[in-house]
């Protein structure tokens, strides 16, 4: 195939997700559940053989190439297109996202089903399949995007998307509110990054006065010398939205919140692809990071201190969802302190291996939660949480595909040879090493702790005897849920291969894009450690959690760690911290401005410019008495004083 | 002084009296006879400065028609001594002050600005010729000559229509 | 022969004159005459202006003013007529129901 046409098949990986989210919005409802179904995923589906043609054409051109569509904005000197760019970074993300996107789209069909069945409302079916083509289109703006405008285009786009699918089940939650509360936190926490961002997008358009990719990182090392404060500014704002948005501390506390959208969601979004774009972000500006050290130190220690913060808490979480989100924002942090350090492509490396085990650990948790919920039958919802771990036990004798899928996740995301995770993570700790021994002990430790938790979560889960009745009568999910799963599972295991150590395939590809960069090195030392920690976590989990108790159940850390646990438990009670220090006076002011400045002051000069008027018109209206001789002695006074003023001229 | 200033100076000390005793006088018909005797020292003035067809026209017109038709109304409505209570206070003192202010003012403005020695000329024979007015009243006015037309027009018409007695059932 | 600041001064009186009877009399017809009487100023002034600059046109526009005048008097009157016939008087101060 001619690369030039190749590439100009670019703009349909946008468009063919929103003529799904097209014909879904007008027909879908007729035709059905199987038919809204297939349509979204036909077109994410679509999108994603449209990313392997631009791959291979990109093949023969490895530069990448730039397809412009429609000039946006033309003001004085800003030109603002929409054009997309097809280089290897952005490939890569395009093929993560449409591969797991339509893996995820297919599991959804069946996923979702049952929750048609419950409340019986079709439209709602069609609703997330709506939602989902338009968070895949947007998040394939930001990928595809060639300046930083139209990046921040998607960048909003899969916020809005995140918030309409977290918020899904407006009415459940907590107090019949809770979900859309969560919604609303998710995204005001991401107005928060994306300010950060926005910041950062208005200085660079005073120092460099464009927006394209090409052209600011081609005058970033001029800037940087004459200016550098500036430069430090762009970076930190930046990664101010890239907390926000791939969750690093401080804001990543809207993600656990998150969990109460649908399981798939919680796989594509908040786990698969929209929380990688802030290590796009990263990655795609790593021209400017390496210009200023400073700004890479703080990188680093925000993902090494977030991996670490965030593994402790995932280890004395009970929702099977929430450990999942915690390991989430862990792992996150580890993809982050890569990019901070400069091995960009070690962090590129491990956003697609985790996209492939993270998004597999999710949908096998979606698939028991349907299980679990199965088991229940006939009994209310309310008595007993269909995701609390405490209540399962011994499923995988019950539902045995799942247990295998989850069972290569896990392995994966601990970090096991010859699995993806082990590859991928390896790489991570050996340029931690190299760089930063402080950050490598840091994120060793979380290390540890990943494979500690998901020994805790297998054996909490699937093995043991079942601990509630739900648990004993579970059952295996249909073949649309789990074929996705065993697709996973397949990558789980098999997507070392991207970026073996000798080979460095991956490392190749992207060095188009993003210049040679810090090789990474394949140390058996490092390989060695990292192994033996993930070994000895799993083991630890396994030797701690199979004791069978009586009774209630009761972590058995509890007794061991005592306080520490009850923190572990509590998430080190940062949202009520937050809510003391931050949304507490918050309200305060709010409230203060509401009454007593809004109310008092500022509708009372309304009211006030009212009476007013009132008070001088029944003041004028004394001069209409309706008697014809005083309004002429109103016009003789008119004409004196006329007369008057041309006198005294 | 002339003949011509004398005569001048008789005919506005007449017209000024007759103009005080119109506005003085308790009576109503004896105030529309006052303004008769007005117009006739006006016309004699127009006389003295040589419009001729115009003093004619001002005694046919104003004198001849415009009063008579007041004279009928007077005595068709029946002269009432209306209330002698000012029903408006501060209308007698303020019309009075203004009134005067506006007349110190005009002349004083005219003895200020325009000099006294501008006398008017004697009435040439082109202009008293009613022919002059004519051929201007018809070329270059003739515009406004024939929208006063219609204004007459319509005035006849309204004297008509608001005096018709209304009858019943047609609300007019 | 005459200066005109002198028939100029007599038009002013005039219509002080007739200013202060518009203003100071109840009765509606004689607040006419009034009027008339003002008109009457102004015509004067006007001829006084064409005599002093020679042209014809005052002496047009003063027959003008009469037409006018005269269609005013006629429609003014019909009005007087038609009021008396429901009030009963030509008191101006009785017609004061247009007041706001």
């Amino acid at each position: 195939m001619e690369s030039g046409l190749s590439f100009n098949l670019v703009p349909w990986v946008v468009f063919l997700p929103l003529i799904g989210l097209g014909i879904n919005l007008l027909v879908g409802r007729k035709f059905g559940e199987r038919f809204a179904g297939i349509t979204a995923s036909l077109a994410v589906g679509l999108a994603f053989v449209v990313s392997v043609f631009l791959a291979v054409a990109l093949a023969g051109h490895p530069e990448g190439v730039t397809v412009p569509l429609v000039d946006w904005i033309t003001i004085g000197s800003l030109t603002v297109r929409w054009a997309f760019r097809v280089d290897t970074l952005s490939v890569v993300m395009m093929l993560v996202v449409s591969g797991v996107g339509t893996l995820i789209h297919v599991y959804s069909i069946g996923y979702m089903h049952n929750d048609v069945r419950h409340n019986g409302d079709e439209g709602r079916f069609t609703r997330f399949f709506i939602f989902m083509n338009l968070f895949i289109a947007a998040m394939m703006i930001l990928v595809s995007a060639d300046n930083f405008l139209m990046m921040f285009v998607g960048w909003e786009g899969v916020g809005l998307c995140s918030y309409l699918l977290i918020g899904f089940w407006f009415e459940k939650g907590k107090d019949g509110i809770g979900n859309a509360n969560a919604a609303k936190k998710a995204f005001i926490t991401n107005r928060i990054g994306d300010f950060g961002l926005l910041i950062a997008m208005f200085l660079i358009f005073v120092n460099f006065g464009t927006f394209q990719f090409d052209e600011v990182f081609s005058q970033a090392a001029a800037v940087a010398a004459a200016k550098p404060g500036v430069m430090l500014l762009i970076t930190l704002f930046m990664l101010l939205g890239v907390t926000g948005k791939s969750a690093q501390l401080p804001l990543y506390v809207w993600l656990p919140d998150a969990m109460a959208g649908p399981t798939p969601v919680s796989a594509l979004i908040h786990a698969a692809t929209m929380v990688t774009a802030g290590v796009y972000l990263v990655a795609r500006s790593s021209a400017f990071y390496a210009l200023v050290p400073v700004a890479q130190t703080v990188v680093m220690w925000v993902g090494a201190a977030t991996a670490l913060f965030a593994a402790t808490i995932a280890v004395g979480q009970y929702d099977i969802k929430k450990v999942l989100a915690y390991s989430t924002i862990s792992q996150l942090g580890f993809m982050v302190a890569a990019v901070g350090m400069g091995t960009t492509v070690a962090g590129m490396f491990h956003l697609v291996t985790h996209a492939f085990f993270k998004g597999l650990l999710f949908l096998s948790a979606g698939s028991v939660i349907q299980g679990v919920e199965r088991g229940m039958g006939h009994h209310s919802h309310g008595d007993v949480d269909p995701q609390d771990m405490r209540q399962m036990g011994g499923l995988r004798k019950r539902m045995p595909v799942t247990f295998w899928a989850y069972l290569a996740g896990a392995l994966a995301l601990s970090g096991i040879a010859p699995l993806a995770g082990f590859f991928s993570k390896d790489e991570i700790l050996a340029s931690a090493w190299h760089v930063h021994p402080a950050a490598f002990i840091v994120l060793a430790v979380a290390a540890f702790l990943t494979a500690f938790y998901m020994g805790r979560q297998l054996m909490m889960v699937f093995f043991g005897e079942p601990r509630s009745e739900a648990a004993q009568k579970a059952s295996e999910s249909s073949r649309v849920v789990t074929t996705p799963l065993i697709v996973l599972a397949v990558l789980s295991v098999l997507g070392g291969a991207l970026n073996l150590p000798g080979l460095h395939t991956l490392e190749h590809w992207l060095a188009h894009t993003l210049g040679e960069g810090n090789p990474a090195q394949f140390l058996w030392s490092v390989a060695g450690t990292s192994l033996a920690l993930a070994l000895l976590g799993i083991s630890l989990g396994w030797l701690i959690y199979s004791k069978k108790s009586d009774g209630p159940y009761v972590d058995p850390l509890k007794k061991a760690l005592g306080p520490l646990f009850t923190g572990m438990e509590n998430k080190w009670w940062v949202d009520e911290i937050y809510a003391v220090i931050v949304l507490n006076p918050y309200k305060a002011f709010a409230q203060f401005m509401a009454e007593p400045v809004d109310l008092g002051l500022i509708d009372r000069i309304g009211g006030g410019l009212a009476a007013g008027t009132r008070v001088l018109a029944e003041g004028l209206r004394k001069t209409e008495n309706g008697y014809i001789r005083s309004y002429g002695l109103w016009m003789l006074l008119g004409l004196v004083a006329i007369m008057t003023w041309l006198f005294l001229r | 002084m002339t003949v011509n200033l004398l005569v001048f100076l008789f005919l506005g000390v007449v017209a000024i009296a007759a103009a005080a005793g119109l506005i003085l006088s308790r009576n109503t018909i004896y105030s529309a006879l006052f303004l008769i005797i007005n117009f006739l020292a006006v016309a004699a003035i127009y006389l003295v400065m040589g419009a001729s067809f115009i003093a004619l026209a001002q005694i046919t017109i104003y004198a001849g028609a415009i009063m008579v038709l007041f004279l009928f109304v007077i005595m068709m409505l029946g002269t009432e001594k209306p209330k002698e209570v000012e029903q408006i206070k501060w209308q007698r003192p303020l019309a009075i002050v203004l009134a005067a202010a506006v007349l110190i003012e005009g002349v004083y403005a005219l003895i200020t600005r325009v000099a006294l020695k501008v006398t008017t000329t004697a009435g040439t024979a082109a202009l008293s010729d009613p022919k002059t007015l004519g051929l201007s009243l018809y070329n270059k006015y003739s515009l406004p000559f024939e929208i006063t037309s219609v204004i007459l027009l319509v005035a006849a018409i309204g004297a008509v229509v608001l005096t018709q007695k209304t009858r019943k059932g047609s609300g007019q | 022969m005459i200066p005109i600041v002198y028939p100029l001064s007599l038009a002013v009186v005039m219509f002080c004159v007739g200013i202060v009877g518009f203003l100071l009399r109840k009765n509606a017809i004689v607040i006419f005459m009034c009027l008339e009487l003002m008109f009457n100023a102004a015509n004067l002034a006007f001829i006084t202006f064409a005599n002093h600059f020679q042209l014809i046109d005052g002496q047009v526009i003063v027959i003008f003013i009469m037409t006018v005048a005269a269609a005013e008097v006629a429609v003014g009157l019909a009005l007087m007529v038609a009021i008396f016939r429901t009030k009963h008087t030509v008191d101006i101060d009785q017609l004061n129901s247009l007041k706001g």
